[in-house]
């Protein structure tokens, strides 16, 4: 059910395309998100891409992680 | 339902193990089946070891090896964890009607350049054919006999003692499942199927009093080997996942179909408990040998979990290793 | 985050202040497994600890699916297409191992298109895929009924088996008393229905929740979120996997699987119906329903008696309180969910005595 892992898009041609991911590659269906272009992280699930991988949203999360270190000393001190 | 012979007694996981422990050794002679890569005999002055394996691999060619490189190296390694030296093999066929003559000639090719290789002789053998259905192409099964030449005195395994493999971990299980489940690569992947006599007796030639044990990973891959060794006794095998070598592509393959290394077969290395202070020593003297340039030290054996083996992750947490059940499947969830 | 950045924050959970005990679930049968096999587990903090939810949607397949499922083996004799995963998930009186060794055809495949292929390669058999998985496989699968029916399949079919999570999540919400103080949300289901989709658990139900992913570095900083909205009586919802889920989560899958699926009742094993949460195959696309091209009676399903994996789930007893535990109920002959998957609640309690 969710077992997705994080490939790389190295190749399209209709909905089809080829990902790639530590030297792995395995053909999929992009029907899902149909305006990926090559190049781009997509999750794969079951050989299909289900989403594509934002990067810029992934520095967010270093955010939220500097969110959690001022606030749990803030948390530990109080 | 009447119990039936299911694909998992075959897998190398729990279902195998207690068949074999309750059914095929009680059945057969508790007090003569030894449990063991080889039997150990003692023949007048000499002590031999013998063991056999069948192989019933598809596909038939995989990269890096084929059904009949399989069969030599397999038997050979069983021989060679033993301290033993590998000499004489038998090759037994079943082969279903209908197959091409050219395959079979091809994995007999294969199987005299393996032999060659590690320095055996095919002295006897078989030929069976079935009706077309009753096998799948052809089965192999290869019996071997060494010398013990008496370098290895093996002493029991105790808390402090360092795990040792000696390569990177899964790949001919996993190259065989890529295979299998139509994934290709951009570089490669390789089973690692490879006989170790010489690289063993590399070793053991330099550190006859340390290695506490030997053993080759395959069939339920390296945790099943560790669960063996810990299995009723008052120590625990512990490993630290960021020192497991593992080739990126295996790491690739186990992510998509959901599968975890350490369970997956090995037919090239060799799982070695060693003492403390000859840990580092006999790893650098298996990265002398082309078979052990990846070698590493694994974990350690420990008290935590007594009769258990586990593993250090990354994240500085910990798992335990449980004996699965049956084989690993390309699963979803 | 190099390695040394996730051993600090690993540390920070560890040594988390929680003035009363806690309790977090995870609905998710691959956060169950990750929470495991990364190690994050036994990182959890004094206070704080984590139940396994229902687990996965094949762990929660009942015996019926499976009993019909073999029943239309033994009458129409077709190619089963499965997940790995449901090879093991125990029928009233067999399993599909079991069946596979009486000659049942099963392949093992890892993507429904693999069971498309099947079917184009053998034209003179009828190839049926066990369609099953939460949200984050029912878009996979109304593709591959979309695809069959442009390539003209006729030997093609797949048994519905699909279940959707919200309505689980509303109905152990919805069972009275539960010892649960928060949600750890599955992060590919919501890749696919937003964060939008979980939003009734903070708002209606006024209970904290995390959007999690599933690597080492998410799963300590959903758990480390969880605890300190815990801490500080917060009922809100934060994303913690922004870089794959958004507010609307992935709206051509929404739109394929309504175009494919409707729902329904259905059955959980171990919880008994949970309304609207099966994936129907609509009439539209009826020839694809292997329930409906192959129509068996299969023999009385016998569901386990005095199963409480539903009082597992939402924490009022530990496996060991179940009457089954460990006597008829064992990883090798599993009953409810919490033993099937593999590291459920039960199951991780059975092997690792905790």
């Amino acid at each position: 059910m969710c077992l997705a892992i994080p490939m790389k898009i190295i190749k399209i041609n209709g909905i089809r395309a080829i990902a790639e991911n530590r030297g792995v590659e395995q053909e999929v269906n992009i029907s899902l998100v149909p305006d990926i272009q090559t190049g781009e992280k997509v999750l794969i699930h079951a050989g299909f891409v289900i989403e594509r991988i934002d990067e810029e949203t992934a520095r967010e999360i270093e955010e939220i992680w500097d969110e959690i270190n001022a606030d749990v000393l803030r948390g530990q001190q109080a | 339902m009447t119990r039936k012979i299911l694909s998992g007694h075959g897998s190398g996981g729990k279902l195998m193990n207690d068949m074999i422990e309750t059914l095929i050794k009680g059945t057969l002679g508790p007090d003569s089946i030894q449990l063991d890569d080889s039997a150990l005999l003692t023949i007048g002055a000499e002590t031999i070891a013998f063991t056999t394996d069948t192989f019933t691999i598809t596909p038939l060619f995989f990269p890096g090896g084929d059904i009949g490189s399989l069969a030599v190296n397999g038997t050979v390694n069983d021989l060679a964890v033993m301290g033993a030296e590998p000499m004489y093999l038998s090759c037994g066929v079943i082969i279903e009607e209908g197959l091409d003559m050219e395959v079979f000639e091809k994995i007999l090719k294969s199987m005299k350049a393996a032999a060659d290789r590690a320095g055996v002789k095919i002295v006897t053998g078989d030929t069976k054919v079935v009706q077309k259905g009753n096998a799948d192409k052809i089965f192999i099964n290869t019996s071997g006999v060494g010398r013990i030449t008496g370098r290895v005195q093996r002493a029991p395994v105790r808390e402090g003692d360092k795990i040792l493999i000696s390569g990177c971990i899964g790949d001919h299980g996993i190259a065989v499942m890529a295979e299998r489940n139509s994934l290709t690569f951009t570089k490669g992947l390789q089973s690692d199927c490879m006989a170790l006599n010489s690289m063993i007796a590399h070793v053991t030639e330099a550190y006859p009093g340390s290695i506490r044990f030997m053993r080759d990973p395959t069939r339920g891959g390296v945790a099943s080997v560790l669960n063996e060794i810990v299995k009723g006794q008052p120590f625990s095998a512990k490993l630290y996942e960021n020192d497991c070598p593992l080739r990126e592509e295996v790491k690739g393959v186990c992510e998509i179909l959901g599968i975890d290394p350490l369970y997956a077969a090995n037919e090239g290395k060799v799982v070695m408990i060693v003492s403390a202070e000859d840990a580092e020593g006999i790893r650098d003297r298996m990265r002398e040998t082309p078979e052990g340039k990846d070698a590493a030290i694994i974990g350690e054996i420990t008290g935590e979990y007594p009769g258990k083996a586990y593993m250090e992750t990354p994240v500085g947490g910990e798992r335990i290793l449980p004996l699965l059940l049956d084989e690993q499947l390309p699963r979803i969830c | 985050m190099e390695k040394s950045d996730i051993r600090q924050m690993a540390a920070r959970l560890k040594n988390f202040k929680l003035n009363e005990p806690a309790r977090i679930m995870e609905v998710c049968g691959t956060h169950t497994t990750e929470f495991f096999k990364t190690g994050v587990k036994k990182l959890f903090p004094e206070n704080l600890r984590l139940i396994s939810g229902p687990g996965c949607p094949v762990c929660v397949t009942p015996n019926a699916y499976i009993d019909r499922i073999i029943e239309i083996g033994k009458v129409y004799r077709p190619i089963f297409a499965t997940f790995g995963d449901m090879i093991n998930i125990p029928a009233s009186r067999s399993s599909l191992k079991k069946e596979k060794a009486e000659g049942l055809d099963v392949e093992i495949v890892y993507s429904p298109l693999v069971a498309l292929d099947i079917a184009e390669k053998n034209p003179d058999r009828e190839v049926v895929f066990l369609s099953v998985g939460f949200e984050t496989t029912v878009p996979t699968e109304a593709l591959t009924i979309l695809e069959a029916k442009e390539r003209n399949l006729k030997n093609f079919s797949l048994s519905p088996g699909n279940k959707l999570t919200p309505p689980a999540v509303k109905a152990l919400l919805n069972s009275g008393e539960t010892r649960i103080d928060g949600f750890i949300l599955p992060g590919h289901v919501s890749a696919i229905i937003g964060v939008r989709g979980w939003r009734f658990i903070a708002e209606e139900y006024g209970m904290p929740c995390v959007v999690a992913g599933f690597e080492d570095r998410d799963l300590v900083a959903a758990t480390l979120l969880m605890a300190q909205m815990i801490k500080n009586k917060k009922a809100d919802i934060l994303n913690a996997y922004t870089r794959v889920v958004k507010e609307n989560g992935n709206e051509r899958a929404q739109e394929v699987m309504d175009r494919v699926f409707c729902t329904g009742d259905a059955e959980w094993r171990g919880i008994g119906v949970i309304p609207e949460s099966a994936c129907e195959i609509r009439e539209e696309f009826g020839e694809f329903d292997a329930f409906r091209k192959f129509p068996v009676t299969p023999p009385e399903p016998i569901e386990p008696k005095g199963c409480r994996c539903g009082e597992v789930l939402t924490g009022l007893i530990s496996p060991t309180e179940c009457g089954l535990f460990a006597k008829v109920c064992t990883p090798e002959h599993p009953v409810g969910p919490c033993m099937v998957s593999t590291e459920g609640s039960c199951a991780a309690h059975y092997k690792y005595g905790r």
